[in-house]
């Protein structure tokens, strides 16, 4: 299969490193000459630009964090001068506050290369229709995709979110090869070409699917029930957008664009990189954005890295799929959970073919309550009260011997689950520390 | 033969049998009859509809959870005791019931009585055999 950038993409390693690190030099320098709040934590980790000769010296430098975003909203962290910021993207997060991004046009050439490599590490090209059924506007994923699948060439079909019955019509009538949106929604739509629709109408290929965790049952069902390719793409708008890694025809874990970012994996807890393959948060550093950089950035993400080289040629690292967030992970009556789990054993049980859930935990007479709101799928359903309590039984003891505490579990309607952008807002945690 | 039953997924939430009925309402569907069935945590409605496949079809679109399976009609004499027959040949043979509800009919004099239970064929063929009136989709159901 295709690599589109071969000089970098297969770069050997220690061409790669010297390359990390000569644009990790110069750019501790920028930032220390331009983001007040980078230069204010230098110097007091007593830290002068010339102490980072390379990438050996990563570690020394000090993390940022998303809080940091809020507290310089909204122009503190930006290293170049307004006039040269081409585009603003901005995301609410699931919790609160919005933060702001900015983009020189430079920038926004290296974002486009980052989506280009992605799409065709897929096998997507100049012949293919791609569908961009991520939103457009703020969210980086929209524009994002859409831009680099402009640059590369292919036939750009923007129908961003939403009215699901359109995006099937479209998909049919205007041969899309290429679906780009979030795993749980191409879900949803498989569900309802599956019922409605005649698939043999349908010209999909791949889908390149990013935005929120999923799980390689996700992509199996995805990938039967559609006859498709699916492919994962991470990435985050503070480190840049999608394309931040990508999947190759291996589908073994994501290639992080290492000539632009450089990861690390540390125990969330002290901050300690970890050594090679181990589980943890995953940190990124950019190292050719402009407008706005980010040293040491913490993603909450966590997941490993594999450096062994790929079938595929390229030499860059491999990030597995985030296995859940170190701050989206719960302690429920002292168990750690984490919804991907939960989503695991909700797959596994069939309970629709969508599986939208939410957790609500809260504290009441000191004790946690934990229940899982679950949307009523067909497969689920039944005009006999005593089915339905049997199976809602049964995902409860499932769920019971995955997480070692019982969930409530509550059935609720299709659709009911609150969603914002495309992603649904997993977890609800009342609880009141006092 | 059987009687065709819509029955609808009711999350534990005021208000959601309300979008049902004028859903129907607005779409000219009759409701012949209706039963709800909860517990604490979720309901079904069931349903006896001049037109089911239509109205399973609006349902759906409206992002309903539905499902259509037959039932059993009977007709019973309006007067006390007249479902008696019908119980005691479905406890004599051994056949279980699920559910059961009333219809409104459309004279005084008979009672209509909705069923679904273990066995539907060996039920039917029972009623069919020993005299019990059995009420036919055609008289329930336009076409749709
Ligand atoms: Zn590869």
């Amino acid at each position: 299969m295709a690599i589109f950038n071969e000089k970098y993409e297969k770069m050997e390693r220690s061409e790669l490193e010297k390359l990390q690190s000569e644009r990790l030099v110069s750019q501790v320098k920028r930032m220390y000459e331009n983001v007040p709040l980078f230069k204010k934590r230098m110097d007091e980790a007593n830290l002068q630009p010339k102490d980072i000769k390379g990438i050996i010296d990563i570690s020394k430098l000090p993390f940022s964090n998303k809080s940091d975003l809020r507290d310089e909203y909204p122009y503190g962290l930006f290293a170049v001068p307004m006039k040269d910021v081409v585009r603003l993207h901005a995301s609410s997060g699931t919790t609160g506050k919005q933060i702001v991004v900015g983009y020189t046009e430079g920038d926004l050439k290296m974002w486009s290369e980052c989506v280009e490599r992605a799409l065709n590490a897929a096998g997507v090209n100049k012949d293919d229709f791609v569908q961009v059924s991520y939103g457009y506007g703020l969210f980086t994923g929209g524009l994002g995709l859409h831009d680099g699948a402009t640059k590369l060439g292919a036939t750009v079909i923007p129908t961003s979110t939403g009215n699901t019955q359109r995006q099937i019509q479209t998909m049919i009538d205007f041969k899309s090869t290429c679906f780009c949106s979030t795993p749980s929604y191409l879900m949803q739509i498989s569900e309802i070409i599956n019922r409605d629709y005649d698939k043999n109408k349908l010209s999909l290929k791949y889908a390149i699917l990013g935005g929120e965790p999923w799980t390689n049952e996700m992509r199996d069902i995805i990938e039967k029930s559609l006859n498709i390719k699916a492919y994962d793409i991470y990435g985050l708008s503070e480190v840049m957008g999608p394309g931040v890694s990508y999947e190759c025809e291996y589908q073994d874990g994501m290639h992080i664009n290492e000539d632009m970012f450089i990861p690390e994996i540390i125990n969330p807890d002290t901050g300690e990189v970890l050594e090679d393959g181990s589980l943890g948060e995953l940190v990124f550093t950019t190292i050719t954005k402009e407008a706005f950089p980010l040293i040491r950035y913490r993603t909450h993400d966590l997941c490993r890295l594999n450096k062994e080289k790929c079938k595929c040629g390229r030499t860059f690292i491999r990030m597995e799929k985030p296995q859940g967030r170190s701050d989206d992970m719960l302690i429920i009556r002292g168990v750690n959970v984490f919804p991907s789990q939960i989503e695991e054993v909700l797959l596994k049980e069939r309970v629709g073919i969508t599986p939208n859930y939410q957790i609500i935990v809260d504290r009441i007479n000191n004790n946690d309550t934990f229940t899982i709101k679950v949307e009523m799928g067909d497969d689920l359903f039944s005009d006999d009260i005593r089915t339905i309590e049997k199976a809602t039984k049964s995902l409860e003891s499932s769920i019971r011997s995955t997480l070692g505490i019982k969930p409530n579990v509550v059935l609720v309607s299709p659709g009911s689950i609150e969603r914002s952008e495309g992603k649904a807002k997993r977890v609800i945690d009342n609880r009141k520390l006092i | 033969m059987f009687v065709k039953q819509v029955s609808i997924f009711l999350e534990n939430k005021p208000g959601r049998i309300y979008d049902v009925i004028k859903l129907l309402g607005t779409n000219n569907i009759d409701i012949k009859a209706l039963s709800i069935a909860d517990t604490d945590q979720f309901g079904i409605a069931r349903l006896i509809l001049n037109k089911p496949n239509t109205a399973f079809n609006i349902l759906k679109e409206n992002n309903f959870i539905v499902k259509i399976n037959d039932v059993i009609a009977i007709t019973v004499s309006n007067k006390p005791g007249g479902l008696i027959d019908a119980l005691s040949l479905l406890y004599n043979n051994n056949i279980g019931i699920e559910y059961m509800y009333a219809f409104v009919g459309d004279s005084d004099i008979n009672a209509s009585v909705i069923l679904k239970v273990d066995n539907m064929e060996d039920a039917f063929k029972l009623f069919e055999k020993n005299g019990i009136k059995l009420l036919s989709s055609s008289l329930v159901h336009e076409k749709d």
